[in-house]
């Protein structure tokens, strides 16, 4: 190789740009008119077949009894996600626990909620009253001082909660338990060093930490669960899909109500996602040396660059000598 | 030091020695790291411990704060057992609370800093005193706000731990662990980690602190610091004390024959 000749180091005054031939795409050309053509045939249905009885979907779109049955479905998503959550953390410090019993029924709870359909586990709770008529409160084995009749205390919307939920705490656990065992084991020892105890840097040291990695999973599951709420319809409660199971059991406009099901599944969701990302945000504080600008900021900070003559400055950052 | 006959300089100055180990043993499973370690320090000293990797330093630190139980022997932290209440010549474990009350005692620096990166400058420091010690927000802010001062980190305050340097981040370490007000420090190879030209800054705020009185155990492959801020010097290998000294003494004259091949080696 021959060095350059260049006498004076440094950038030289205005190079040329290359200008070359592109390598031509043939197949991207190909398969964006195949999805173009694709996406042409989904409309052209969608607006040609009198079937999808877009009035109907327009109708009942807010019609009471949908709106009572998303009702039902966001309440039962978030109750049994609460529970899930909650009966997460313990199950997850249960299983990190050093006695034995606890790290081995915390294990046998989860290979059993895990280890069969909620479906299924969601008829067990409805049809409770066929194991225990009667369900007491009081000592174990000793006096009872309250007694109800189960079928009146497990109602169709109770049993849903209890199955999503308990089936949902499995699942947590184990989200929560990878959370833990991400976070450094120096930091236990850090906070251990300075008199924190065991309880407070779980509390303030390591589930903070710890949310960085539950959060994405978790929003996953919440997002799921909306969707898995709706196998409550199999034992009587009026969600949304047995909301509109029992309109169209009536006039047999069967897919029109379920696209309005669909489409208030979609919203909520999207809703949840944005919502996710803004909990991630809020977690990822110290994780990263910038937090990432929310959608908004994104906006003004792009009409800011249009609007200005000069570049925009970079985001403040720290004059921080590297790592 | 009774193993080697060697008697601290700066003893006598508060009668109980801040920390006393007799025939100290910890085992790791079936290997033995500490074999025997008899120490004694001072108030107000300042011990350097050097020595191989391997050789047991760091575990001997975490034995003086409990992170590591000892297997044998007995510590004593300002005429204290370390993790047990002696009574009727019977050993009884210390309940948790009892164990970070003692701790709280104590600061640590870790060669990693292990900051909480969760948290800003000044709420690493601030956070053990307001949640352990129970002392208002407002105190423990304002006691962080000078000992990050005292650090030279006053406008860091609000930085987190990712946004500054593994100088800057030990700096915080240390006020952290000086929140607590502590009686005795120990540092664990503070300044392993660092950039070469980072060293410095660290082991200046080190030098601040020994100046001012503070006890200090350093475990340290800095013989420079050793020999300058040192009241004494330790060489341990192999899970032994095998000499220890006045600094100057050690490192220009060990008297031992592993204590010069490894000086040899990192001099």
């Amino acid at each position: 190789m021959i060095p350059p000749t260049t006498e004076t180091a440094g950038p030289t005054a205005q190079p040329e740009e290359i200008k070359a031939v592109p390598v031509p795409h043939p197949g991207r050309w190909l398969a964006g008119a195949v999805v173009l053509v694709l996406v042409a045939m989904l409309v052209h249905t969608l607006v040609t077949n009198p079937r999808f009885d877009w009035g109907i979907i327009g109708d009942y779109f807010t019609s009471r009894r949908v709106l009572d049955g998303l009702a039902i479905t966001i309440l039962l998503t978030v109750v049994a996600m609460a529970t899930g959550i909650v009966l997460g953390v313990i199950l997850a410090v249960m299983r990190l626990s050093a006695n034995p019993l606890l790290s081995w029924s915390s294990w046998v709870y989860i290979w059993f909620f895990r280890g069969t359909p909620v479906l299924v586990q969601l008829l067990v709770w409805y049809n409770l009253a066929f194991l225990y008529p009667q369900i007491s409160l009081g000592v174990p084995f000793g006096p009872e001082f309250l007694r109800a009749d189960a079928n009146s205390l497990v109602t169709p919307l109770a049993a849903a909660i209890l199955g999503l939920g308990l089936n949902e705490g499995a699942y947590m656990a184990e989200i929560v338990r990878a959370g833990i065992l991400s976070v450094d084991h120096g930091q236990v020892e850090a906070a251990q060093a300075l008199g924190m105890s065991r309880g407070l840097t779980m509390r303030r040291i390591i589930l903070p930490q710890a949310m960085r990695v539950i959060i994405p999973p978790t929003g996953n599951e919440t997002i799921s669960m909306l969707k898995t709420s709706s196998l409550a319809s199999v034992i009587g409660v009026t969600e949304l899909l047995y909301a509109v199971q029992l309109i169209y059991a009536v006039n047999f406009k069967t897919i029109p109500l379920l696209i309005v099901a669909c489409i208030w599944y979609l919203i909520v969701t999207s809703v949840l996602t944005v919502g996710q990302y803004y909990i991630e945000r809020h977690y990822a504080r110290g994780a990263t040396r910038e937090l990432p600008p929310t959608p908004w900021q994104r906006f003004r900070r792009h009409l800011f660059v249009i609007h200005s003559p000069v570049p925009a400055s970079s985001p403040q950052r720290l004059p921080g000598e590297g790592r | 030091m009774s193993a080697t006959g060697w008697t601290p300089t700066l003893s006598g100055r508060g009668g109980i020695p801040m920390v006393l180990a007799e025939g100290l043993h910890k085992r790791f499973g079936r290997l033995e790291v500490l074999r025997g370690i008899d120490l004694k320090v001072e108030r107000q000293e300042v011990v350097c411990i050097i020595g191989p990797s391997g050789s047991g330093k760091s575990t001997l630190l975490r034995c003086i704060n409990h992170l590591e139980k000892i297997n044998a022997g007995r510590l004593w932290v300002d005429g204290e057992l370390v993790g047990y209440r002696e009574r009727a010549g019977k050993l009884y474990e210390l309940r948790e609370r009892e164990i970070c009350a003692k701790r709280a005692e104590i600061g640590m620096v870790f060669q990693q800093f292990n900051l909480f990166p969760h948290m800003t400058a000044l709420e690493n420091v601030a956070e053990a005193p307001i949640r352990v010690k129970g002392m208002p927000k407002a105190r423990a802010v304002d006691l962080a706000g000078q000992l990050l001062d005292r650090a030279g980190l006053k406008d860091k305050a609000n930085a987190y731990p990712r946004q500054l340097s593994g100088g800057q981040q030990q700096r915080v370490a240390i006020a952290r662990a000086l929140a607590m007000q502590p009686k005795l420090m120990l540092f664990d190879e503070p300044t392993s980690a660092l950039d070469p030209e980072l060293v410095g800054e660290v082991l200046e705020v080190m030098r601040d602190l020994a100046t001012s009185g503070m006890t200090m155990i350093v475990v340290t492959h800095e013989m420079a610091f050793a020999r300058e801020v040192g009241d004494a010097l330790v060489f341990m290998d192999d899970g032994v004390v095998v000499e220890a000294g006045q600094p100057r003494d050690v490192l220009s004259n060990p008297q031992h024959e592993r204590t010069r091949a490894f000086l040899s080696k990192v001099l």
